[in-house]
């Protein structure tokens, strides 16, 4: 006979845990530094931190100022700094923090627009400058057209660096980002080796060129913290000294 | 000039260095360790005009990459066009100047100009 599994009354309504949640405030136009305000949250295993800012905005703060679109790692919206380390708010669960506090700031190394939104112009801006495209001749689709096939080792060089959503997390971690404020960062030289490295791509003289400047490529000290914070799995440190092999004559 | 070039400069005299520092670390310990720095052992060493020239390189060589160090340092604490050319401009005019006083030394040494 099969069994029934016992229904307790603790499993069906378990009392939630409850953490108590730390927002960063500040507005630029008229605070002179940031404050943090305190909300206690109920959370589950499965609560992210981004459910539980966003109950903070339904239950009782509405002015708290946060940008998200997708809720599940794809936009590349929700970057902050969470417990003190650069993440994405949607993709991280309270429970894994192990912490009974939860503190969330807006990202290093980027403007505050409000609380814990941040500009991204300078993260567009740089992933713009390295030419994130294929840059081919014959890139147009032509009436007898044909393919541009790629075998799988050629794909295996790349692709790791295609998973990136501009979320900005490796250049929020990044040491000289926080001093050098014309460094090209992380994000956008793991685009740029993403592109030379496809072997359907002709661009790679012009984009190595663009990098190859006072501010560029050679500002990494490979401190490594981007690849660390990466929700995506790219590891933009590798990117950039395989982009240098290139330029050093050890790669083709 | 391209970055990449001041680089390969950057990286190429730190191993050169490492070689000629590792040979002129050989040659002390060889040479008595402890007398090194007396003024009779100085004056043989930078007469001994092979061993003179090799300090020389090396006074070339680290000055290069030192100031260059320098100048990437001082170009990632602060930006600003007047700032890097000063930066570029004053790294390049000490560098020189440290290796024209430490050339100076070995050539007074071996003309016996200075020397009382
Ligand atoms: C011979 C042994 C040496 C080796 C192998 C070496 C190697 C290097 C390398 C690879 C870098 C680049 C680091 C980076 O880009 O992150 C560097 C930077 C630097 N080096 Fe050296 N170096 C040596 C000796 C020296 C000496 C004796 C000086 C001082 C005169 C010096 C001053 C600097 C400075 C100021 C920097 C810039 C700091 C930085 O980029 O992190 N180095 N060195
Ligand atoms: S490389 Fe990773 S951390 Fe950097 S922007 Fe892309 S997805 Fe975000
Ligand atoms: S909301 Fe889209 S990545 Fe988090």
């Amino acid at each position: 006979m099969a069994q029934i599994p016992i229904i307790t009354e603790a499993s069906t309504t378990p009392s939630p845990k409850v953490i108590t949640l730390r927002i960063a405030r500040y507005n630029p136009q008229h605070d002179s530094n940031k404050k943090f305000m305190e909300f206690n949250i109920p959370y589950e295993r499965w609560t992210t931190v981004l459910e539980a800012i966003l109950e903070v905005k339904k239950y009782f703060d509405h002015s708290v100022a946060v940008r998200y679109s997708c809720r599940q790692a794809t936009c590349g919206s929700c970057g902050m700094i969470i417990n003190g380390k650069p993440r994405l708010a949607c993709f991280t669960k309270i429970s894994e923090l192990n912490s009974n506090v939860v503190t969330v700031e807006p990202m290093n190394n980027f403007p505050v627009i409000r609380d814990l939104a941040v500009k991204f112009e300078r993260l567009f801006n740089t992933h713009h400058k390295v030419k994130p495209y294929l840059i081919h001749d014959d890139s147009e689709i032509t009436t007898d057209s044909k393919e541009f096939l790629q075998s799988p080792k050629e794909l295996e060089k790349y692709i790791q660096f295609s998973n990136c959503i501009k979320c900005g997390l490796c250049n929020s971690a990044c040491p000289t980002m926080a001093t050098d404020s014309l460094f090209v960062g992380p994000q956008a030289l793991a685009q740029a080796y993403r592109y030379v490295a496809d072997s359907r791509d002709k661009g790679k003289d012009t984009r190595l060129k663009i990098i190859d400047e006072s501010h560029g490529i050679w500002r990494c000290h490979f401190a490594g913290s981007c690849s660390q914070v990466c929700p995506k799995g790219v590891d933009p440190a590798m990117g950039i000294q395989l982009l240098r092999g290139y330029m050093l004559g050890f790669r083709s | 000039m391209r970055e990449s070039i001041i680089m390969k400069i950057h990286y190429g005299t730190a191993l050169a260095a490492v070689a000629l520092v590792a040979v002129h670390i050989l040659m002390r310990l060889t040479q008595g360790f402890s007398e090194s720095l007396q003024y009779d052992s100085v004056i043989a060493n930078y007469k001994f005009l092979p061993y003179a020239g090799m300090l020389e390189i090396i006074l070339i060589l680290l000055s290069i990459h030192g100031f260059n160090g320098l100048r990437v340092i001082l170009l990632e604490l602060k930006q600003g066009r007047t700032y890097e050319k000063a930066v570029s401009y004053g790294c390049v005019a000490a560098m020189i100047a440290l290796i024209t006083y430490g050339t100076r030394t070995i050539i007074m040494v071996n003309t016996g100009l200075g020397m009382m």
